[in-house]
């Protein structure tokens, strides 16, 4: 669990991040989307104290953040940016080893970790261990940079805008990738990201910060529904609303008794991308099936439709 | 297809005819006798007869070696403090003791060490450990602060000490720089240390000197031909280094 209370962050006559209180619980994914210079990265930063705050607190399991020598609080800290930031003389195995090999771990428990994350990322060990940084696409690199981040075991793990470099298909990946290793080790991920699509699609809940101060703090639903603000709304982005709340939910959750005919389409598929096959194909219905193949119902167009309304 | 292959494999074949005329000269220099007679005039010597060659060069490389490491050694450290955040306001102090350095003209250095330090080889080390401080401490300053900004950060990030990215991340990603630093302050010195020999240094300028003297254009030639060749090979040297720390960082050197 990380709780942050009343953190502030002042540059001289500048505050860059206004008396932020939030509480991050463990096992979750918590997103902070803000438009450049709304103090969201800041705020990330203060978390492993690249940046000291002017005044507050932020505590790790409730353990204040400045119990330790700020560089042994990072080691145990994971921290994914923008661009990866791999280091290009080192090989990627050397650098998924970064922090095991600042932790002093031994040789043999180092290699079993990088081949484990390295596989976990789809890279084969034996061919892309021994390359350095730059013989890599932007993806690959990408998942070093995570791989390298999540090598120490730690229980939290900041990201910068990780995928912000990476092309619209590439992204879609990396972010199913951390779903599901965030699923598998129950790390707690705090990610920074100016893209609310995203933030929509990987947060248990959202933080919208606006000129340093948390505007709102709340379910992906919720922002939806009820934007605290104007400028979440427009955040939000008023056109895309009732997509972003269908793209909340799985097709399961709506299917209706009946049968259509076509295609079926899995059940956890995102109810948009159900009503976007069923805009595009023309057809009223579609047929649902589980994971084992077998026929669950339809969904409707007047169905999705209703759930993409404004809830009550 | 067969003209790119002389091309990369020409220079190479150069150098290497270089190094075989190189340690051949300066082994047996007899053998070059019949060629340089007749730059001679009046019977003299054609080959440097005070002292052996193979020596002189010795003793020349040791000289540049002594000072060139010497001055990496503080350029270097000079340019690490400066670019750390305790150190920022020496920056402008020590551009300009380092730019001092390199205007005032070796030969005033000689003459002003001198009386100091005595003849020899040390007035000659003075000269060439200031004149060499310049390009390895404007080129560290270079490589220290034009680091890729995401590198440092996630090295920070990391949870490495400030020691440990200096030596792990942040030496090792200017080591291109600073190497092309040291190259242009190790040919310098090369040249240079002959005027050491005015003031009894044992360099390869006491046979350009004597030829000088006797009027003696062999000696002049011979001398200046081995400094020349020691030039190329150890600039060529140098360079292969370089581009290949580069290289394997994904940069193409210059």
């Amino acid at each position: 669990m990380i709780e942050i209370e009343g953190i502030t962050k002042r540059y001289d006559a500048t505050t860059v991040v206004d008396d932020v209180s939030m509480l991050i619980e463990p096992r979750t994914i918590a997103v902070i989307v803000g438009t450049s210079g709304s103090g969201k990265t800041t705020l990330l930063r203060m978390i492993n104290r690249l940046v000291e705050p002017s005044s507050g607190v932020i505590k790790l399991d409730g353990a204040d953040n400045r119990s330790l020598p700020g560089y042994e609080l990072r080691r145990s800290i994971g921290y994914a940016i923008q661009g990866h930031g791999l280091f290009p003389h080192r090989t990627v195995a050397q650098n998924i080893a970064t922090v095991p090999v600042l932790l002093g771990w031994d040789k043999a428990r180092i290699k079993a970790r990088v081949d484990e994350l390295m596989t976990l990322y789809q890279l084969d060990p034996e061919a892309f261990g021994p390359r350095y940084p730059h013989e890599l696409s932007g993806g690959q690199q990408q998942r070093v940079g995570v791989a390298r981040a999540l090598a120490a075991e730690p229980n939290v793990l900041l990201m910068d805008e990780p995928f912000g470099a990476l092309d619209p298909i590439i992204r879609n990946k990396a972010q199913e990738d951390l779903l599901a290793i965030q699923k598998r080790f129950g790390t707690t991920i705090i990610l920074v990201t100016h893209d609310m699509e995203e933030a929509v699609h990987m947060g248990d809940k959202i933080a919208v910060m606006d000129a340093g101060k948390l505007v709102q703090y709340a379910k992906p639903a919720e922002i939806l529904a009820k934007p605290a603000s104007a400028f979440v709304e427009t955040l939000v982005g008023a056109s895309e609303k009732p997509f972003r709340l269908l793209s909340l939910g799985r097709v399961r959750d709506a299917v209706e008794k009946g049968t259509a005919e076509g295609e079926a389409i899995p059940g956890d598929a995102s109810q948009r991308d159900a009503l976007a096959e069923l805009l595009w194909s023309g057809r009223p219905a579609l047929p649902v099936k589980g994971d084992d193949g077998k026929p669950l119902g339809r969904v409707t167009v007047d169905g999705l439709v209703k759930r993409a309304a404004r809830p009550a | 297809m067969k003209e790119a292959g002389i091309k990369t494999w020409l220079p190479s074949l150069l150098r290497l005819a270089l190094v075989v005329l190189l340690v051949a000269f300066v082994t047996n220099p007899g053998w070059f006798e019949p060629l340089l007679k007749p730059l001679t005039e009046n019977n003299a010597p054609a080959i440097y007869n005070q002292g052996s060659l193979l020596t002189l060069t010795l003793l020349h490389l040791r000289t540049v070696l002594i000072a060139t490491v010497a001055a990496t050694i503080v350029a270097v450290a000079l340019a690490i403090l400066v670019t750390r955040p305790a150190g920022v306001e020496f920056l402008p102090l020590s551009r300009s003791l380092v730019n001092i350095g390199q205007t005032f003209p070796p030969v005033a250095v000689l003459a002003l060490a001198v009386p100091a330090v005595g003849f020899g080889e040390k007035p000659t080390l003075i000269a060439l450990f200031l004149y060499g401080l310049l390009p390895i401490f404007e080129n560290a300053l270079t490589g220290l602060t034009t680091l890729p900004a995401n590198v440092v950060e996630a090295a920070r990030g990391a949870g490495m000490t400030g020691w440990q990215r200096l030596t792990k991340v942040e030496l090792p990603l200017s080591a291109p720089i600073i190497l092309g630093g040291i190259r242009l302050s190790v040919v310098i010195s090369l040249a240079t240390a002959t005027i050491g020999s005015t003031v009894a240094a044992k360099t390869l300028g006491e046979v350009i000197i004597a030829g000088l003297l006797s009027n003696n254009l062999a000696f002049v030639l011979q001398g200046g031909l081995i400094v020349a060749a020691l030039a190329v090979l150890i600039y060529d040297g140098l360079s292969a280094i370089e581009r290949y720390t580069a290289r394997r960082m994904g940069r193409e050197a210059e």
